[in-house]
């Protein structure tokens, strides 16, 4: 089901913690709300939910109006990075408690309840205790009891978190699998940019309240509106250096040329340049030192501090040979040099 | 699966008692120390079924007339074991069902609502927990003959209730604040009332609490002497304390094998309740169960 909200506000006291946040959620799409902690991302979905009074603006499910409606009244879902399972009651129960809240007929309930748990492959585990089960069973059950009563939005509280590293790639593909089958629009909550990125159609992503972008994961990545976006999004991050528009290209502050022809009507710059795109296969023109290697294992992460001042990073392919002390001369992917004014806007 | 995950703890629990280990001396010690207390019990026990010349040790005879408190009153003017001790099983479990009742719903409400003077009432309870409440007798008396209440055992319950609660509300808190916030977010996502999700999410998990509460308000009632002696004196007790007191409250005339039998038939429940109810009682130093 489609939501919407608009100029949705939020106060705590004193303290404006969203103020005025428009956002259209397409009917089946999965959304994340991404940001760091503090954005008033976790906010607005307790606000979804209703477990927030909304302190301004409205909140519609399709055409219905659920500003004033208490959280009962919603048709909601949601997991929480904890679980929230209902320790004293089985899978099973955990997963029927919505339907027999709802007085469900006892019949309907039981193939209900085998229905979702075969769909998140839980089917073995219904006569368990949560204390019984793996996180990632939990999780899975969460998930089930979210989805079971069929709400109008599936609401994920950094449902990974408390996951290690391997569970939470399979969970992840788990979450966006169910999530699709059975066409729920979801809303996911993290500051975790990889599983937004990954799982989400659209990201928006939320500082200070407010909502700073809301596009594709990719379209996100490659044109970011500001010098926030850029360093958000990224691992390892984007670096940035300073400069000013020279000739043909950018003079950075530390001296050093970057060839770029279409910067050449902008003021002061700061040119973000993501470790992809830098390095010797991209040609030279850029000197400095190696002042660190971090081996990822298919890949290096090199940090180069630039002669003069500023520091980039570069992603290289395992096996390059670079050490920490080497002197470098690399290039840039020119056309891929993010440039941003000095508002911190993108140009 | 649940087997396997309970049987190292039933295992702990069933560790012989007598292996001293490395602690016997400390053990000793403490054994040294609580043997006079030890031998008075053992004493009550057997002077309440014998009879022994004054001044002896060793008993001389066994006899049941100690006992005889069991089959009628004393004297005429007093009322019957079975009517004391149904008072004081009245007067126990009416303390202790109030005070759990008005604890389970309070310290819910400061666990969790957001409600006006929060923080002052926290303040409170720990001001009265740690109250020696015995000196507010004054007052209460006054209170109680204001309203008419001196004098009866409803009296004697409400002021024993109102004694109880800070802790018992407190303790309460305590295990309100281990379940997770988000259960009950979880709940009424769910569609459940607040109320429901109290009943049926919330309550369970802290059951524990609710038990240790229960018995330890029905104990401490049971064993309750100063209030009743002094706001419901009346002319004949009510409650087994005040009886067994006032046994030997005339020194000349008192018969200590009467006094020793009635005191073990009070005492029985309470060694009962304990024997059947240990384990639910060391909870209240845990906190809280895992489900």
């Amino acid at each position: 089901m489609r939501l919407s909200l608009q100029r949705f506000t939020k106060r705590f006291g004193e303290t404006v913690v969203v103020d005025g946040l428009d956002l259209e959620v397409a009917d089946g799409e999965m959304l994340a709300l991404l940001g760091p902690s503090g954005c008033g991302k976790s906010t607005t979905l307790f606000a979804i939910c209703g477990i927030h009074r909304v302190d301004g603006g409205r909140i519609l499910f399709g055409d219905r109006d659920v500003t004033d409606l208490p959280a009962q009244e919603r048709k909601v879902g949601i997991v929480f990075q904890n679980y929230a399972l209902y320790p004293h009651m089985t899978v099973a129960q955990n997963i029927a408690f919505p339907l027999r809240v709802a007085q469900m007929p006892r019949a309907q309930m039981e193939r209900k309840v085998e229905d979702i748990a075969r769909l998140v492959h839980i089917g073995e585990l219904l006569e368990r205790r949560p204390a019984h089960l793996s996180g990632g069973q939990q999780q899975r059950v969460a998930l089930a009891r979210a989805l079971v009563r069929e709400p109008d939005i599936l609401l994920l509280d950094e449902p990974l978190a408390n996951l290690d590293a391997k569970l939470r790639m399979e969970m992840r593909a788990e979450i966006r699998r169910v999530q699709s089958e059975t066409g729920t629009t979801a809303i996911l909550v993290t500051h975790d940019q990889v599983e937004a990125m990954s799982m989400c159609d659209r990201i928006a992503l939320m500082n200070g309240g407010r909502i700073v972008q809301l596009d594709a994961p990719a379209a996100m990545y490659e044109r970011p509106v500001d010098l926030f976006v850029a360093g958000f999004l990224g691992n390892p991050p984007i670096s940035f250096v300073k400069g000013a528009p020279n000739g043909g290209g950018v003079q950075l502050d530390n001296g050093q040329m970057i060839g770029a022809a279409r910067l050449a009507q902008a003021g002061p710059v700061t040119l973000g340049i993501r470790p992809e795109h830098f390095g010797p296969q991209f040609g030279r023109g850029l000197s400095g030192e190696v002042t660190m290697r971090e081996t990822h294992g298919r890949e290096d992460l090199v940090a180069v501090r630039l002669q003069g001042g500023g520091q980039l990073r570069a992603i290289l392919p395992a096996g390059n040979g670079v050490k920490p002390g080497d002197a470098v001369d690399w290039g840039v992917a020119a056309d891929r040099i993010l440039a941003f004014a000095a508002d911190g806007r993108r140009l | 699966m649940t087997d396997v995950l309970d049987r190292p703890s039933r295992a702990v629990l069933r560790r012989p008692v007598l292996r001293l280990g490395p602690n016997w001396p400390i053990v000793t010690i403490l054994v040294l120390i609580s043997a006079p207390l030890v031998l008075m019990y053992v004493y009550l026990v057997v002077d309440s079924f014998t009879t022994s010349p004054a001044g002896a040790i060793l008993p001389d005879g066994v006899t049941l007339q100690h006992w005889r408190f069991l089959t009628g009153p004393l004297s005429p003017n007093q009322p019957t074991i079975w009517t004391l001790t149904f008072n004081t099983f009245v007067f126990a479990s009416v303390t202790a069902l109030v005070v759990s009742a008005i604890s389970l719903t309070a310290a819910y409400a400061l666990s969790r609502l957001d409600m006006p003077a929060r923080r002052m009432f926290l303040g409170g309870l720990i001001v009265l927990h740690a109250f020696p409440t015995v000196t507010l007798i004054v007052a209460v008396f006054l209170i109680l003959q204001y309203f008419g209440l001196y004098d009866t055992l409803w009296g004697v319950i409400l002021v024993k209730c109102a004694f109880e609660l800070p802790f018992g509300v407190w303790i309460m808190k305590g295990f309100y604040d281990t379940v997770p916030w988000e259960i009950e977010m979880a709940g009424m996502a769910d569609g459940a009332s607040r109320a429901r999700v109290w009943w049926e999410l919330v309550l369970p998990q802290v059951n524990p609490g609710l038990a240790a509460i229960l018995i330890f308000s029905f104990l401490s009632a049971w064993s309750e002497f100063v209030l009743p002696l002094v706001l419901a004196p009346g002319n004949a007790p009510q409650l087994l304390s005040t009886y067994l007191a006032s046994l030997v409250s005339d020194v000349t005339r008192a018969d200590f094998g009467l006094y020793k039998a009635v005191g073990l038939f009070y005492a029985l429940p309470v060694i009962v309740v304990y024997l059947v109810f240990h384990k639910r009682l060391l909870n209240i130093y845990s906190g809280g169960t895992k489900g």
